[in-house]
C-alpha cells in the first residue's frame, strides 16, 4: 500500500501542468472556474488540443490510439485538469461509445468511427432514455425494424444531453418483442442528419438548454451501423454504464471546487460575508472534505483494480452515489457562501459581449443555477436509488 | 388550547385558495414572472378589494387588525400558489415598519394608500457586507441644512423595480454594528442620486441593487424618530420570518402532494414507482418534515406575536426548522420526479427554487443556528 508518485510520475505531472498552462485559453479557464458555459467550438478546440498531444483516449487501448497510461497517470491527469479548470471531456464519444466500438464493433466499424472520435471530429450523444423508460431502461420502446439492408427506426429518446450539438447518436433500440425485454435490445449508431430525426429542446431549472428530446420518424439506418449482434445491445450497454458511473463521480472537479471555496473563505471578496467565523459552516466544509477524501481513496482502489485488467464492477455504484452526494454537498456550501447574492438571476453577465451591470462577488451568479441544475447528478446515469438497488443485489446478495 | 382556524381565518383561507385555483394556475404565474412588471397589477387591486392588504394593520388606520396567525393562514395559501405579487415587501416588511415606527400622521397617510393598493414599497435594508445582520448598516445619512444626504449601497432589494417608495435603512449615528443610530427614510426611487439596477431573482421574483449617491431628502422623509429604528426593524424581521415560513409550509405541502400524486401514476418496472418501499419511506419522511415545520410555524407565530426577547429566539428557531425541512422536502420532491424534476416545464422545480431562496432570505439555517450557538455560549 503506497501512494507516492515515482520520479517518472512526477515528471509526467510537470508535463501535464505545462500542457494546461500553454494550451488552455485563459477565457475558457475563466468560464469553467466560474461555472459559465463554454461554446461547442471551445469544447471541441480543447479536445482537439488533447488529441494533438496524444492524450484524447485516456482509457483507450494503445492499439486504437489510447494513452496507455497507468492508473497513477490517469489520476494525475484528471487532478491537474481539474486544478487547471480545464473543461471536462464530453464523455459520449471518447468514453462511452468508443469503448463499445473497440470492444464489440467490427473491424470496419473501428476504422470508420474511432479515428473521428479520437480527434473530436464528430460529436456524439447518448440515446438510451425514453419518456417511459428511465430507471427501467430495458422497458424502452424505440423500434428498429429490419427492411432489406436498413433498419427503420421509430420512437422517442429523451434527456439527450447536448443532442443539439451532436452529429451522431448511439441508441438502444428494440429489435424484438419476444422473450426477456433485455434480450430484444440492440445497439445502433445513427447519423443525426438522417431524414426523420428531429431534436427539440428541454429547458432545465437553470433556464438553459442542456438536454433534448430526439424524435425518430421512419429513420432509415444502414444495417452496418449495428454494433455486434442483434439482441445483444443490453450486454454492451451495461459495460458502458459502469464506465459512465465512474465518470460521473467527478472526484477531481470536486476537489478543485472545494479548494476554490477554501480560498474564497480565506480571502473573502467584497460582497461575501466572513464565513470562517461560522464554526457550523466550517464543520460542514470539513465534513465534505472528509467524504471526498474517502471517496478519492475508494476511486483509487477501483482504478488500481481496473489497471490489473478488471472492468469496473458493481463498486462503481459507490463512486456514483458518493461522488454525486459530495458534489451536491459542495453546491450547498456555495449557496451559503453566496448569501443574498445567490438571488440575482442575471444570465450572461459573464458571457462574451455582455456590457450591462455586473453583480459581485464574481463567483455568485452561477451558484443558484448550478445548485438547481446539479440536482440532476443523483438522477442521471442511473438514479442513486437504482445504484443502491444494485449494491443490495449485486454486492450484498439480497 | 385550540389550533383550529377561527371564522375569519377560515374565510381568509377559502378566499385565498379560491383565488389560487381560479386565477393563479402555474402557467398564469409563469406568464406573470416573464412579463415586464413581473406580477399582475390587477391581482394587486384584487388583493386590496379582498382586504388582504389591510390584514395586519390596526383598525384605527383602516386595517383589519389581524394578528400573526391570520397572516400565517394567508401566507400559507399564497405559498401554495407560488404567488409573486409584492405582498411581503409592501405589507409585511414596509407596512410593518410604518405601523411600528411611523408617526401617527405617517401611519394615517401611508397605510391608507397601502391598503387601497395605491402605494407599493420596498425595503432597502441589506448591504453587501452585512446581508442579514440588520444592525450592520454602513449607509450614511448626514445632516445637510434642514434635510439629509444619503450615501450607500443596498443589495438585493426585493421588489424595488415597481416600488413607489423605498424605505432606506441608514445610519445617523454610531458605527456599523451599533444598534443605536439607525434611522429609516422614505425615498422616492426616481429622485436624483438613486440608481437602481433591476434584475429577476432565481425564484421568479424581482430585486435590485440600489445605490444612493448624495441623495438629498428633507427632514419630512424621516420615517418615525431618528436614531432608534432598530427595535422596529428587529420586530418586523421576526414577523417577516414567520410570514416567510408560512409561505414555505404552503410550498412544502404542495411539493409533498405533487410527489405522492406523481409516484402513484408514474410507472417503471411495470408498476407505480410508489410501490417501491424506499420511495414510500422518503415520502413518509417528507410528510413528517412538513408536519414538523407546520408545528414550528405555529410555535413561531404565537411566540413572535408576543414580542420581547423570546420573539427573536422563536423566529430563529423557526427559520432553522424551515431550512432543514425545506431542504429535505424540496430536494426529495425533485429526486422522486426523476428527470422531470429538473425541468423548467414542471411546477415542482419552481417550488423547489423558491424554497431554496427562502432559506437564504432573512438568514439561512446555518446563520441562525450559529447565532443561537453564540448566544448559548455567551449565556
Ligand atoms: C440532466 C439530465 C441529463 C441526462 N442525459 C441523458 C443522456 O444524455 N442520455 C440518456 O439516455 N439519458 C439521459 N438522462 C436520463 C437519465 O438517465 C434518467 O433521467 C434516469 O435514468 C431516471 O429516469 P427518469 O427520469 O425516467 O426517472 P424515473 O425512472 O421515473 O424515476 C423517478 C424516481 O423513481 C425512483 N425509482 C425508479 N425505479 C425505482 C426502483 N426500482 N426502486 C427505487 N426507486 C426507483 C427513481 O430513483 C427516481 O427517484 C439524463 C437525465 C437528466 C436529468
Ligand atoms: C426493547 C424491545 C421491547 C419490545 N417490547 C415488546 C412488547 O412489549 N410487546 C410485543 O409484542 N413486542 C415487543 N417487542 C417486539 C417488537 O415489536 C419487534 O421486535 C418488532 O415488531 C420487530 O420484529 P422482529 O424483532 O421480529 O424483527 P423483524 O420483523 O425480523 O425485523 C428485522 C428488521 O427488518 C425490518 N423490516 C421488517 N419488515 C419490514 C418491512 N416490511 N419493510 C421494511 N423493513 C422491514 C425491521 O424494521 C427491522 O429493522 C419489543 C422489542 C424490543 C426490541
Amino acid at each position: 500500500m503506497n501512494i507516492d508518485f515515482t520520479e517518472q510520475e512526477l515528471a509526467f505531472r510537470e508535463e501535464v501542468r505545462a500542457f494546461f498552462r500553454e494550451e488552455l485559453p485563459e477565457q475558457v479557464r475563466y468560464k469553467i472556474d466560474n461555472g459559465l458555459r463554454i461554446s461547442r467550438d471551445d469544447q471541441v478546440a480543447y479536445q482537439k488540443a488533447l488529441h494533438a498531444k496524444g492524450w484524447a483516449g485516456v482509457n483507450w487501448p494503445v492499439e486504437y490510439g489510447g494513452t496507455g497510461w497507468s492508473s497513477a497517470q490517469k489520476y494525475i491527469f484528471f487532478n491537474e485538469a481539474a486544478e487547471a479548470a480545464a473543461p471536462r471531456i464530453i464523455p459520449f464519444g471518447l468514453s462511452m461509445v468508443a469503448p463499445v466500438i473497440y470492444t464489440f464493433g467490427s473491424e470496419e466499424q473501428k476504422q470508420r468511427f474511432l479515428p473521428d472520435i479520437l480527434a473530436s471530429n464528430v460529436w456524439w450523444c447518448q440515446g438510451y432514455s425514453e419518456p417511459n423508460a428511465g430507471s427501467d431502461l430495458a422497458g424502452l420502446k424505440t423500434k428498429a425494424v429490419r427492411d432489406g439492408d436498413h433498419y427503420i427506426v421509430n420512437g422517442t429518446k429523451t434527456w439527450t444531453t447536448l443532442g443539439h450539438y451532436a452529429d451522431w447518436i448511439f441508441c438502444l433500440v428494440r429489435t424484438s418483442d419476444t422473450g426477456r425485454k433485455q434480450e430484444g435490445i440492440s445497439f445502433l449508431l445513427i447519423d443525426m442528419k438522417t431524414p426523420g430525426v428531429t431534436v427539440k429542446p428541454i429547458i432545465t431549472l437553470d433556464g438553459r438548454r442542456e438536454v433534448n428530446e430526439v424524435f425518430f420518424e421512419d429513420v432509415r439506418v444502414p444495417v452496418e451501423n449495428l454494433i455486434g449482434e442483434e439482441g445483444k445491445g443490453w450486454t454492451y450497454a451495461k459495460v458502458l454504464l459502469t464506465h459512465e458511473r465512474t465518470n460521473i463521480a467527478g472526484v477531481a472537479p470536486s476537489k478543485h471546487r472545494l479548494s476554490t471555496l477554501r480560498k474564497l473563505l480565506d480571502n473573502p471578496p467584497a460582497g461575501m460575508g466572513n464565513l470562517r467565523q461560522n464554526s457550523l459552516f466550517m464543520a460542514r466544509v470539513i465534513q465534505a472534505e472528509v467524504e471526498l477524501k474517502a471517496l478519492e481513496f475508494t476511486e483509487l482502489r477501483v482504478l488500481s483494480a481496473v489497471s490489473t485488467g478488471k472492468a469496473p464492477g458493481p463498486e462503481s455504484s459507490i463512486l456514483k452515489i458518493k461522488g454525486t452526494e459530495v458534489q451536491q454537498m459542495i453546491d450547498e456550501l456555495y449557496l451559503e457562501v453566496a448569501g443574498y447574492y445567490a438571488l440575482p438571476f442575471v444570465p450572461g453577465q459573464y458571457e462574451d459581449g455582455y456590457d450591462g451591470v455586473r453583480i459581485e462577488p464574481h463567483f455568485a451568479p452561477d451558484v443558484a443555477p448550478h445548485y438547481y441544475n446539479n440536482r440532476k447528478v443523483t438522477i442521471y446515469g442511473g438514479t442513486n436509488e437504482i445504484q443502491k438497488n444494485i449494491i443490495a443485489k449485486a454486492v450484498l446478495g439480497l | 388550547m385550540d389550533f383550529a382556524l377561527n371564522d375569519i381565518q377560515q374565510m381568509l383561507q377559502d378566499s385565498a385558495a379560491k383565488f389560487i385555483k381560479n386565477d393563479y394556475d402555474f402557467e398564469t404565474r409563469r406568464a406573470l414572472t416573464e412579463s415586464e412588471l413581473g406580477y399582475s397589477q390587477s391581482n394587486w387591486q384584487l388583493f386590496a378589494e379582498l382586504g388582504w392588504l389591510a390584514l395586519p394593520f390596526a383598525e384605527e388606520f383602516g386595517g383589519m387588525g389581524g394578528d400573526l396567525s391570520d397572516l400565517v393562514v394567508l401566507q400559507t395559501e399564497l405559498g401554495r400558489g407560488l404567488v409573486v405579487e409584492p405582498f411581503l415587501s409592501t405589507v409585511i416588511l414596509c407596512g410593518g415598519l410604518i405601523q411600528r415606527h411611523g408617526s401617527d400622521a405617517q401611519k394615517g397617510e401611508l397605510i391608507e394608500k397601502v391598503l387601497a393598493g395605491e402605494l407599493k414599497l420596498a425595503l432597502a435594508s441589506a448591504e453587501p457586507q452585512a446581508q442579514t445582520r440588520v444592525e450592520d448598516v454602513a449607509t450614511t445619512a448626514v445632516a445637510d441644512g434642514d434635510g439629509y444626504l444619503l450615501n450607500g449601497h443596498k443589495c438585493v432589494v426585493l421588489d424595488a423595480h415597481s416600488a413607489d417608495m423605498l424605505i432606506v435603512v441608514a445610519r445617523t449615528g454610531g458605527v456599523a454594528g451599533d444598534r443605536d443610530g439607525i434611522t429609516l427614510f422614505l425615498v422616492d426611487p426616481n429622485q436624483a442620486g438613486v440608481e437602481l439596477f433591476n434584475y429577476p431573482t432565481n425564484d421568479g421574483g424581482r430585486a435590485a441593487e440600489v445605490r444612493l449617491n448624495r441623495v438629498r431628502v428633507s427632514a419630512g422623509a424621516l420615517l418615525g424618530d431618528k436614531d432608534n429604528a432598530f427595535p422596529a426593524l428587529e420586530a418586523t424581521f421576526n414577523h417577516a420570518i414567520v410570514a416567510l415560513s408560512a409561505e414555505a409550509v404552503g410550498i412544502m405541502d404542495r411539493l409533498l402532494e405533487a410527489t405522492v400524486e406523481y409516484c402513484k401514476v408514474r410507472k417503471q418496472f411495470d408498476q407505480p414507482i410508489g410501490n417501491f418501499q424506499v420511495l414510500q419511506h422518503r415520502m413518509a419522511e417528507m410528510f413528517i418534515e412538513c408536519q414538523q415545520a407546520r408545528s414550528m410555524l405555529y410555535f413561531g407565530a404565537i411566540t413572535a406575536a408576543a414580542g420581547g426577547e423570546e420573539a427573536a429566539r422563536a423566529a430563529a428557531l423557526l427559520k432553522v426548522k424551515i431550512g432543514s425541512a425545506g431542504r429535505l422536502v424540496g430536494q426529495q420532491a425533485v429526486q422522486l420526479h426523476g428527470g422531470m424534476g429538473v425541468t423548467d416545464e414542471l411546477d415542482v422545480g419552481h417550488f423547489f427554487k423558491r424554497l431554496t431562496m427562502i432559506n437564504t432570505l432573512f438568514g439561512s439555517q446555518d446563520e441562525h443556528l450559529q447565532r443561537l450557538v453564540f448566544k448559548a455560549q455567551a449565556a
